[in-house]
Formats: C-alpha cells, structure tokens, sequence
C-alpha cells in the first residue's frame, strides 16, 4: 500500500482517467496538442457542458475518447459533417472537432471546404504528422516530396496540400499553424477559435517518431529541432508562403481572422420566416 | 409559426406526402442530398421546415447528408435524409454507424433500378437485400414499404415512432412509382398522431451508463449538451460507451443489439392478408408491386382460384413466423417484386419445401402488371 497522495493533474477533471493508459506512442505529439485543446476550452471560459468533441477515425481521432465530455467518435472522414448536423441542430452547442490529417484532408476534405465556405460555426483542430500513423505510416495528403512511407518506399511523388491555403480558398474565417513546441500559442489559438463565431481552423504539426521519422531519419529529437529552427512566425502570412517545406522553413502564426455570418446566422435570414425570429 | 401538420384531404405525390409526415412525425432537422427520383422530398421539406422552427441543409454528398442527421439526432432532433441507390450505397458506412451507436434516424430510399446509374427515372426494388445487409458486420435495422402516398405519410411517422422507439436506423424502401404518383392522401388532426420520443435517462447524470439496456432492451438516451458527458463511439463498446475490444464486449453488444429488435418483433412487424383465409395459392409482395397484386387476387377469384394476398408492411425485420403459419396451409407462393428475387429467397427459407415457392420479378423499370402474376399463378396451379 502506498501512502503516497494521488497525483492530480489539472486537467483531470477533463480527462476520462478511467481510459488510460492512452494509445498514443512514445514521441508522438497527439498529447501536446490534446492538453493545449483542453488548456484552452478551461481558459476560454465557455460552458463546458454545452461542448462537444466530434472526431473521425485515426490515432488523433482517438481524442474523442478521452475528453471527458460529451463526445462522438465517428466514421473515418466523417466528423465535420456530424459536427456540423450538432452545430445546426443546437446552435447553443461549442462544437470542436479534433483529427488528423488523413481524416479530414484525405477523405474527410469534401467536407472540410464545404463546412469552411457555409461558416458552420465550428473549431477545426487538425493534428499534421505527415501521414497515416493508425495503419502504420503510410503516404498522406500532407506527405512532402519524396518523404518515405510504407506505401512510397521510394519516396512521395506527390505534392503535398498547404492546409492553410486551402482553408482560406474555402472561406474559413480564422486560420492558424503551429507546431507541438508552441503550446502556449495552441492554446491561444484555440482560446481565440472557441470564442469566435465562423468557422476556425488550426493546424498542428506533430511528430509521428515511430511511423513518419523512423523512415525519413528523423529521431524524434529531430524534428523537434527542426520545430524549433526551421520555422518561422509570421501573422497574417500571405497563404502562397505557407507550403511545409523545412528546408527552405516552415512558416507558422495566425493567418487569418475576419468575420462573416455563419451559416446559421445567413439561414436564420434567408429562409427563416420573420415571426419565428422574435 | 405555420402548423407542422396540415391537417386535411390533399391530392399529392408519395415523395410530398412523406416529406408531410416527417413534419407530422416531429422530424425538425433533414440532411440532403438531390437525387432522382427522391429530390422532391428534399424539395418539400427544404421550404416547410424552417417555417415550423426546424433546419434544412443540402450537404455535399450522401455520406455528408447522413452523417449531419447522425449529429442532429445526437442533438436531440429528429432528423432524416432521403436518396435513391446511389445515394443509398454511399450511406451504409454511416447506417452501420447509428445501429451500432444506436442513433434514432430515418432515411428513404426512393428505388430506381440498378446496378450503378441503372434507370433514374424507373422504379424498381432491387434494394431490399442492401436495405438489410448493405452495412458491414451483423446489425439488425427495421425497413417498411409503402403501397401508396396515404401509408407513405403514416408510415414516415411510424418509421420516427420506432426509430425512436428501439434507438435503430428505420428505413423506407418505397419506389419511383410510389413516389412520383399522385393520390389523395388525409393528413388526420395532429390530437389522433400518436408520437414516440427516444428514453430518457433518468437519475444522477454521474451514475449514468449510456448502453445500459432498460426493459424492452433498449438503452435510455442522453442528448448531447445536457450533462452525461456521453462518449459514442462505432468501435465495440462496454455499457459506459467506452471502447473494449474483448471477444466478450463484442458478444454482449451484438446480442444487445440485435435482442432490442428480435425481442420486440410483435411491436415491429406489420403485415396484412387479403382474402387470405381460405387461400391456396399465396402472394407474398410489398410496396407497389402489392397494389397490382390485390388486382390479381380478385381476377383470380372471380374465376374461382383460391388465391390471397400477404403483404409485408415492415419488411424488416422478415415475418418468418407467419410465413411458416402460412406454409401450413399454402399449396403454393408467389412472390411478386420487381428484381430478379430478393425477399424471394427470404419466403424460401420460410416455407421450407413445405410448398413450391415462384417468383415473379423483373429487372425493374415498370411495374408488374396484374396479367403476369395471374399468368404465373395459372400455369402453376
């Protein structure tokens, strides 16, 4: 018996403590994003009961899992329209939703720029390790040039997307990047998302050591440097300088935050009759 | 606010008069997505439902459209999509999906026929084995099928009533033919519609075990936004909602899940006979296919065979016990459906050579005429 005092953590009371160990790997940074989430649902002061997390499938799709909230753990792709289905059914609803990048950019990315360019009012936190860590590494939509996966042992020939462009293409309101070493600015960024009305994006690059770095000969130390020399910050970056390419530098910050009425506000105009808004 | 029923005798088609009932059922929230011949219900709805308080949105796809309603049922709306086959393929993942999380929703499926683009414009109902097994792994759904715009409407409130009901994805496998039709159809005072609202959980909200069945085997359900703290997810998972990837989790959730379904078949299963009494010969049919068969009874009649009808308003879960009741005293089936014989399978397996079992089915497009199936019954008998 150990008389020791139990440790509390202070995010416990968000964390369903009851599921852990957790089945993230050694290196990987899901956990510094998912703190930084929860850091910043607790600072921004919203009601937590009337928040949701929605996810897809895939190791950051496991988020939903452990928050101990109302959570939904959907089909793979699938989360932003469930989300969205949350978000209009109950605008009252704080309706986040945490992925990755073969979730919602892959077959998740139908949705995703049509979410952006209706405004559903939802905070899209989008965990970037460059490919598919579930199913062991395989290439990914955000996989650079020539990186080595299990299905591109040769190296990627394709070109990776620039989720930031994309997002702004598709009308969303507040976009950001970061990577894991930058906590204190996720959770700002989130912080600013959760309180903005529209639709918010951030993206979070995390390393995958075991899948992705293993076999492009980064140790997880590594790409922890590069996070830290490779990258600059620069708000309101032009979307063009925003392809992830560490040898030329990684450009992070917040790149967009403007307003415009969300979807519900335009359907509340549009198609709602006039007494049913008194 | 405009009445959500409009109570009152009307002259529309099958895809209006469902999207009618889904308003008179409650239904406040539809995710759609155009297709032929199923658009008019998105149409309808489209401008009836803001004006009654609810929400329409047009997704990008079939597979948006049916998880928004997934999301808006969680929400606590009741909510439904409608499509046709291809629409309908592209939605399994997420039918598997609500019945294994046990989400009320309601989705039809105007059949066209198929396979792949097939004939948009032509009924058929060569979707009735999808409508069952199209999902992966084991589930049960309930599934009904509509013989004119007056049932579609009842039925659309009785697919709510027991979606709701058993937490379980209610399809309604209606047709072309029944969709595009006009008929008079009357809508009744909103005090005779009887409505079913999901179980509510009852009790501290800390103690609350989101799959654990009440007496019916059916789980109370938290909405979301209320204070459970709920976690849903379509992995295997343990009464808490959480995941638990043990053979044994798997065995107590499948029987969890189909048991709501097959302990309740008295309340689920609906059917009617027609001049079934004394028959010898017995249709099996549904849908639109059934209409042209209550022709062929009489014609058949008149010239003295004793034939009936037995037609499956609920499709699934299948009538296997009044089929073999049937098979007792039946010198013959025929079962009349447009596809090359899909629930025909399904009668075989029933009446279990107890009695020579005859299709009567076609590739679809039209209907099947009362001449063909008295044609049939004539050379058999």
């Amino acid at each position: 018996m150990s008389h020791q005092k139990k440790a509390v953590h202070p995010l416990d009371d968000l964390i369903r403590t009851d599921r852990l160990p957790h089945i993230w790997c050694p290196g990987c940074g899901i956990g510094t994003v998912f703190s930084s989430t929860l850091i910043a649902m607790k600072e921004s002061g919203i009601d937590l009961t009337k928040t949701v997390m929605v996810s897809g499938i895939g190791c950051s799709g496991r988020g939903a899992g452990y928050i101990n909230l109302d959570s939904f753990h959907t089909t793979h792709g699938r989360a932003i329209p469930f989300a969205t289905g949350l978000k209009l059914a109950n605008p009252e609803l704080n309706v986040i939703v945490f992925s990755g990048d073969g979730d919602i950019f892959a077959i998740g990315g139908n949705h995703f720029i049509h979410a952006a360019r209706r405004n559903v009012d939802l905070t899209i936190i989008c965990v970037n390790n460059l490919n598919y860590g579930m199913t062991g590494g395989q290439v990914a939509a955000t996989t650079p040039y020539n990186a080595k996966t299990t299905t591109t042992p040769t190296g990627n020939p394709e070109r990776p997307f620039n989720l930031p462009m994309l997002s702004y293409a598709s009308g969303a309101t507040y976009i950001s990047r970061w990577t894991i070493l930058h906590a204190r600015n996720i959770s700002d960024s989130i912080q600013e998302a959760l309180l903005k009305r529209g639709f918010s994006f951030i993206e979070v690059l995390a390393p995958c050591p075991v899948n992705y770095g293993r076999r492009n000969k980064e140790k997880p130390f590594d790409t922890l440097k590069l996070y830290q020399e490779n990258t600059i910050i620069k708000n309101k970056a032009h979307p063009f300088e925003l392809d992830i390419d560490f040898e030329r530098g990684v450009v992070l910050g917040k790149f967009l935050d403007i307003n415009r009425p969300t979807w519900t506000d335009m359907y509340n105009k549009t198609c709602r009759p006039k007494d049913l808004l008194e | 606010m405009k009445p959500a029923v409009l109570s009152g005798v009307h002259f529309i088609t099958g895809d209006v008069a469902c999207a009618e009932g889904a308003l008179a059922a409650g239904c406040r929230f539809f995710g759609a997505y155009p297709i032929t011949p199923a658009t008019e219900i998105a149409e309808h709805i489209a401008g009836r439902l803001p004006e009654v308080g609810g929400t329409f949105i047009q997704m990008e796809d079939e597979i948006a459209a049916i998880a928004s309603i997934l999301g808006a049922s969680s929400a606590g709306v009741k909510s439904m999509t409608a499509t046709s086959g291809p629409g309908f393929s592209l939605m399994m993942e997420n039918i598997g999906l609500a019945a294994c999380t046990e989400i009320p929703c309601v989705i039809v499926n105007v059949q066209r026929a198929g396979p792949s683009t097939g004939l948009p414009t032509q009924g058929a109902q060569g979707d009735m084995m999808q409508a069952r097994w199209g999902s992966h792994g084991d589930y049960k759904i309930i599934a009904l099928a509509p013989i004119s715009p007056q049932e579609i409407f009842y039925q659309t409130i009785l697919a709510f009533n027991l979606s709701e009901t058993y937490r379980v994805p209610v399809l309604i496998m209606t047709d072309e033919i029944i969709g595009h039709l006009s008929e008079r159809v009357v809508i009744p005072d909103k005090s005779e519609i009887k409505l079913a609202s999901r179980p509510r959980p009852k009790g501290r909200k800390d103690r609350f075990l989101p799959y654990e069945p009440g007496p019916n085997g059916v789980a109370p359900m938290a909405i979301a936004g209320k204070g459970y703290n709920i976690h849903v997810t379509g992995l295997t998972h343990n009464e808490k909602g959480y995941p638990d990837m043990t053979v044994e989790c798997q065995k107590k959730m499948m029987a969890r899940l189909t048991g709501k379904i097959q302990n309740n078949l008295d309340d689920i299963i609906k059917t009617e006979g027609y001049m079934l009494d004394d028959a010898e010969i017995i249709i099996i049919s549904y849908g639109v296919s059934a209409r042209t068969c209550h022709t062929a009874v009489d014609e058949l009649r008149s010239q003295g065979i004793k034939a009936g009808l037995f037609r499956l308003i609920t499709v699934w879960p299948f009538p296997e016990d009044q089929i073999c009741q049937l098979a007792k005293q039946a010198k013959a089936f025929i079962t009349v459906e447009i596809n090359l014989g899909q629930i025909h399978l399904e009668v075989e397996r029933c009446v279990k050579n107890k009695a020579p079992t005859y299709l009567v089915g076609h590739v679809g497009g039209t209907i099947i005429t009362p001449e063909r199936v008295i044609e049939t019954i004539k050379e058999v008998s």
